[in-house]
């Protein structure tokens, strides 16, 4: 088939008419201030098939999620369930009405037992209208045990690790009697073993006549288990069609409107002498043993799968934990870095991925976020001097292209992008040597994606060293001069030059041996 | 740099300093809005009441708040860092108690101010401990502490009260400096500058107001919250400690129920000044004129026989009525828009 | 690990409270007797009631300091009632302190819930509007013990079955509220709300409702206690049971409800209210000052949250193998 790049409204093109979808979504808008997350989206699911949702992130697909599940309204469109027109006030109608979702965030409840966790809102009733704990918790063990699930219904949540809180996720969400199933990201966090399971439920669904929305970015396994597919890309529904007729390069060129390899700057990196050399940095839970050195001007990149220990290994480098053992020398001198605040006055910074809790002060106006960590070269004596923040400010936000009213602006009223700028913006000011970017253009629209991505071409340029944290392998590939893979807390591998391939960081990271070629 | 200028000449955008000029953003402020409330309160008070314009009178109604004020000062500061002190009238009859057996082993004036002071630093470090050495919620905290520290004075005073207070101590509430000008207002002036001066104008100030708005963004921004977070409960405590001093110096008395209930008073005061319950937002200038609000409003219905009672259901209506009236204007206003 | 150390949260205050009344019986022996037990628990019948109802509020993240006050002012206007038309049969004043409480409780959910205000601003401002409005119908006047009827004075001191009904109201509403919080939605959606009111969202619960649910039980059994108190002490006035809502706040942190919600059981609130009770009515007892009492509240808040704190720090992400292994 051939991709539709221009499609909004009424494409589809290659969906024969064999079947009718049991649930159809036309013309669905939703706004946010200063956001239009969803466009006149359309999306059929068909009994018995899974429907693939691809698209960026920021592209809409959780607020379609939302919308479907009763957390959002749309603002317009219709929602059809086997033809009658629907609508969903709360969670609960959207339940009532036969759809569930098992969510990418485990929103569950940690002091709740599992059977609670599994029936909350629609559990078996007794005789009085109370709560029937033996049918509740004997119900639950049947679902548990329908998908293979080992975990003793009455136990707390909080007990249980991550796979298994998912498991229970997804046995909530097959308690409720539902003909539509959606599932976000459901492999995401799951080992290689968890999610063969899942796919097995995934076929197992598929065989009860359920119609299943499947959210992911892995191309492997959408091409694996979806039957169709849409995507969105910035809010719009840009393609539809069958699985068995589309290619992964033209689903991956509907997803990002262009082909990839020309998005990131060329650069022939210039690499100067050692900067930072960190020997067995060690923590007792999260990370063990790691090890590396950066030289000036060089781009290192961090990949590995989500929950590898990456974050919270650079989130030491900076201060925020302390490391159980381990050594940083910075510039030939030994350095001990045990707050954020020794860490700036090394040089290293960190642009966390949390930028809504950990990198924006949402209400304070952006040349207070920019000047913060510089606050003692823009005051005199302990007294504030705006006219020097606003001057650090306008020096450091204008590199950046950035977007805003006015400087004394709420940085949360800014967009994704435009509130990194300002983040970078903030730690540029404080002229460091390492700049350590965590998931640097995650949840961030195109246009800024570049932007960042150029400024940190320029920054390496300019002879500072960055670190990228990035599980995004086509940036991982395209920005890092070496790459460094981690997998549960340890370093996995590392990669450098032609090396560099994406089945190779891939396969280090799910900690699968070299294919044999 | 116009923002013209910028757009023709420059091919980067230039982003203007400022939307609106500081005067713009005072105009629309909630300052100015209380500052109208204070004003009217005024004008209703002086046709309520021959009385109230008469210097004395308005000298002596100063008093309704100056002590309160020195508290709401250090309170504001403290609720804009999202953390809050029940515990501060309960200080006050601590401090007071301490300096009332001071005085029964004979201490002097010097002496009975540096007790009132050091037990205010005391009670302020042990809420700042528990609060951010072992990162317990501050309101919990403080709820132990407003019992404990009052029960302290309610075990060492019983139902007795400490009198005896040497005749120069009564200065601190009882003085004046010049005509109708109390020292208790002197310094009421001198700590709203100096708090508006730490707040708005240096960069703990900032730091407080970062906190406030997101605490671990301020962590990984380099910023030392526990520190600060501890440094406005000794605050808080100090001037805890200070409003003992001046309350006890004025009542010449101490009884283990002296300053009952002023915690409520305190917050009311700062909400009322427009300092968000949440944290992040709020001025010193807002705090000084809720000060004279109540303050007015409690001469005012004073010289009118209301009882004080009566005047504790206008303060909790009050509270509860300057954050639900924005409230509900918003959602009107959003209402009519959609 | 964690489990049996919850579970263990009431056993260690369980343990804390036979250690009290051992350590009171080896001085003084006649603390122990059944009669005196009975005696305590009969004492610390409204406080056992009203933690309840605090109880649900702080697991829904809220807190009510309003409970005392609306005690205050509902017990006013039954005396008030009764003096007026004394000849009003009990369920009657039952019913009106029930739901006069539950009004006040409504208000300050619809407060909260509505107008988005948060509870410590509501309940510290009804708190004193309630106070003054006792005031403002009673121009400040007592109403005494000859001025109220016989029967209803009676009611919670009558004897049934070897106890006070005031304490067999408070055995029933500890059982009522064990089968509420356990067995129903309502109970369930506090849990719910106050442990991850995000997730509550997904699951189609409605927050402020909740919330607001669990201010107007907290209102009805502050009602309820109202009139019990009343009667009990024969007495109404605009200060009486000042500053009780903090002993109630205490009863619950101490017997481990956590103050960040969705944390807490019928059981530990029980036990936080008897710890309190027993302290009260031992003072006496072994001849140290009533005055004591209010520092010893204060300092058992302090040590219970820090205990709660200290043993539900959370663990982080674990994510080395190796670590998790050694657990």
């Amino acid at each position: 088939m051939l991709a539709n790049t221009q499609g909004i409204g009424n494409v589809h093109p290659s969906v024969t008419n064999d079947q009718k979808p049991v649930l159809s979504l036309k013309g669905i808008s939703k706004s946010f201030p200063g956001v239009k997350a969803l466009s006149e989206v359309s999306l059929d699911l068909y009994p018995g098939q899974v429907t693939a949702l691809v698209g960026e992130n920021g592209a809409g697909k959780s607020t379609i999620v939302k919308v479907l599940t009763g957390i959002y309204q749309p603002d317009e469109g219709e929602i059809s369930i086997s033809g009658s027109s629907v609508s969903f006030p709360t969670a609960q109608d959207a339940g009532k009405a036969g759809v569930t979702a098992i969510h990418q965030e485990t929103v569950l409840f940690d002091d709740l037992s599992v059977a609670e966790n599994i029936f909350i809102g629609h559990a078996p009733k007794s005789r009085f209208g109370l709560i029937d704990k033996t049918a509740m918790v004997r119900q639950a063990k049947e679902l548990l045990a329908r998908i293979g699930a080992r975990i003793d219904p009455s136990v707390l949540l909080k007990e249980l690790g991550i796979a298994n809180k998912h498991l229970v996720a997804i046995a909530r969400a097959l308690s409720i009697d539902a003909s539509i199933v959606i599932m976000d990201e459901p492999t995401a966090s799951l080992s290689h073993k968890e999610i063969e399971e899942t796919y097995e439920l995934v076929e197992r669904l598929k065989a009860e006549g359920k119609a299943i929305l499947f959210i992911s970015h892995k191309f492997d396994e959408i091409f694996r288990i979806a039957d169709r597919y849409t995507v969105f890309r910035d809010g719009q529904m840009v393609g539809a069609g069958k699985i068995a007729e589309v290619s992964e390069p033209d689903l991956v060129r509907l997803m990002v409107g262009r082909s990839v390899d020309q998005v990131f700057p060329k650069r022939t990196p210039e690499l100067g002498p050692e900067v930072l050399r960190v020997v067995g940095y060690s923590h007792p839970t999260e990370f063990e043993d790691i090890g590396f050195t950066l030289r000036r001007g060089e781009i290192l990149g961090f990949y590995g799968l989500v929950g590898a220990g990456r974050s919270e290994f650079m989130q030491a480098l900076f201060g925020i934990t302390r490391p159980s053992k381990g050594a940083i020398r910075i510039d030939d001198t030994v350095a001990v870095i045990r707050t954020p605040n020794e860490a700036i006055s090394h040089g290293i910074v960190y642009v966390p991925e949390d930028r809504g809790k950990q990198g924006a002060i949402k209400g304070l106006p952006i040349f207070q976020n920019v000047s913060l960590p510089s606050l003692k070269s823009t005051s005199r004596n302990g007294f504030l001097r705006l006219a020097e923040e606003f001057k650090l400010t306008r020096d450091y936000t204008r590199r950046l292209d950035l977007r805003a009213a006015a400087l004394d602006q709420d940085i949360g009223e800014l967009s994704g992008g435009n509130q990194q700028k300002v983040i970078i913006a903030k730690w540029l000011a404080t002229q460091p040597r390492v700049i350590i970017l965590d998931e640097p253009t995650k949840g961030i629209d195109i246009g800024s994606k570049a932007a960042v991505h150029e400024f940190m071409a320029e920054l390496a340029a300019q002879g500072l060293a960055v670190i990228m944290v990035s599980s995004e392998i086509p940036e991982i590939l395209g920005m890092s001069d070496r790459v460094i893979v981690m997998r549960e807390g340890r370093i996995a591998a590392e990669f450098e030059g032609d090396e560099l391939t994406p089945e190779r960081l891939v396969r280090a990271a799910a900690g699968l041996a070299e294919a044999a070629t | 740099m116009s923002v013209s200028q910028a757009n023709e000449t420059n091919p980067v955008r230039q982003v203007p300093d400022r939307l609106r000029s500081p005067l713009q953003r005072l105009l629309a402020s909630w300052e100015i809005l209380l500052l109208g409330v204070a004003v009217a309160v005024f004008v209703l008070n002086s046709f309520a009441s021959p009385y109230f314009l008469d210097p004395w009178n308005l000298s002596d109604a100063t008093f309704n708040f100056t002590e309160k004020a020195l508290i709401a000062f250090a309170m504001a500061l403290l609720i804009v860092s999202g953390e809050i002190d029940l515990s501060v009238a309960s200080i006050i009859a601590l401090a007071s108690t301490a300096m009332g057996f001071a005085v029964q082993l004979g201490a002097e004036t010097p002496t009975l101010v540096l007790v009132g002071l050091g037990v205010g630093l005391l009670c302020g470090a042990f809420n700042g401990a528990l609060v951010t050495g072992l990162g317990l919620p501050s309101i919990v905290v403080t709820i132990g502490t407003m019992s404990l520290f009052r029960g302290i004075s309610y075990i060492v005073l019983g139902d007795k009260a400490y009198t005896g207070y040497p005749a120069d101590f009564a200065f601190f509430g009882q003085g004046y400096v010049w005509w109708v000008i109390s020292f208790e207002f002197v310094l009421f002036a001198f700590m709203a500058v100096l708090f508006a001066v730490l707040l708005h104008k240096t960069n703990f100030g900032r730091a407080v107001y970062v906190i406030g708005n997101n605490p671990v963004g301020a962590l990984f921004s380099g910023i030392r919250v526990p520190r600060v977070k501890f440094a406005l409960f000794l605050l808080t405590g100090v001037m805890s400690g200070v409003a003992a001093i001046c309350l006890t110096s004025r009542l010449g008395a101490t009884r283990p129920s002296i300053a009952f209930g002023w915690e409520l008073e305190v917050v009311t005061m700062v909400v009322l000044g427009g300092v968000n319950i949440l944290g992040g937002s709020g001025t010193i200038p807002g705090v000084v004129i809720a000060a004279f609000v109540m303050g007015m409003v409690t001469f005012g219905f004073g010289l009118l026989n209301v009882p004080g009672i009566v005047m504790s259901i206008f303060i909790g209506l009050l509270l509860i009525g300057v954050i639900a009236l924005p409230r509900i204007a918003r959602r009107m206003l959003a209402a009519r828009r959609g | 690990m964690t489990l049996s150390f919850l579970k263990s949260r009431e056993l260690v205050l369980g343990v804390a409270i036979l250690a009290l009344l051992l350590a009171i019986a080896s001085r003084f022996p006649a603390f122990i007797e059944p009669a005196n037990l009975a005696k305590v628990f009969n004492d610390t019948a409204p406080l056992i009631i009203l933690a309840l109802g605090q109880m649900a509020v702080i697991l829904t993240r809220c807190i009510d300091l309003s409970v005392a006050a609306n005690l205050a002012l509902t017990g006013m206007v039954v005396a008030m009632l009764n003096t007026l038309y004394p000849g009003l049969p009990i369920p009657v004043i039952l019913m009106v302190s029930i739901l006069l409480g539950a009004v006040m409780g409504l208000a300050n959910g619809l407060l909260v819930w509505k107008l988005d205000i948060p509870p410590i601003v509501v309940t510290l401002g009804t708190m004193t509007v309630y106070r003054g409005i006792i005031f403002l119908i009673s121009d400040g006047a007592w109403i005494n013990a000859h001025e109220m009827s016989e029967s209803f004075k009676a009611f919670p001191r009558a004897v049934f079955l070897g106890l006070p009904v005031l304490s067999w109201i408070a055995i029933v509403a500890v059982t009522g509220f064990a089968v509420l919080i356990g067995r129903t939605a309502l109970g369930r959606a506090f849990y719910a709300v106050g442990g991850n009111p995000h997730a509550a969202v997904y699951t189609g619960i409605n927050v402020g409702q909740t919330q607001c649910a669990a201010f107007v039980l907290s209102g009805a059994l502050a009602g309820l206690t109202g009139y019990l108190w009343v009667a009990r002490y024969a007495v109404a006035y605009v200060d009486i049971a000042g500053g009780f809502e903090l002993e109630v706040v205490a009863a619950c942190v101490i017997g481990g409800i956590s103050i960040a919600g969705g944390i807490g059981s019928v059981g530990g609130a029980l036990l936080g209210a008897l710890f309190l009770g027993i302290v009260k009515n031992a003072l006496p007892v072994i001849n140290i000052s009533p005055f004591w009492q209010l520092a010893i509240s204060g300092s058992a808040i302090i040590v219970a949250v820090a205990f709660n704190a200290t043993s539900t720090r959370s663990k982080g992400r674990v994510i080395l193998k190796k670590a998790e292994h050694a657990q």
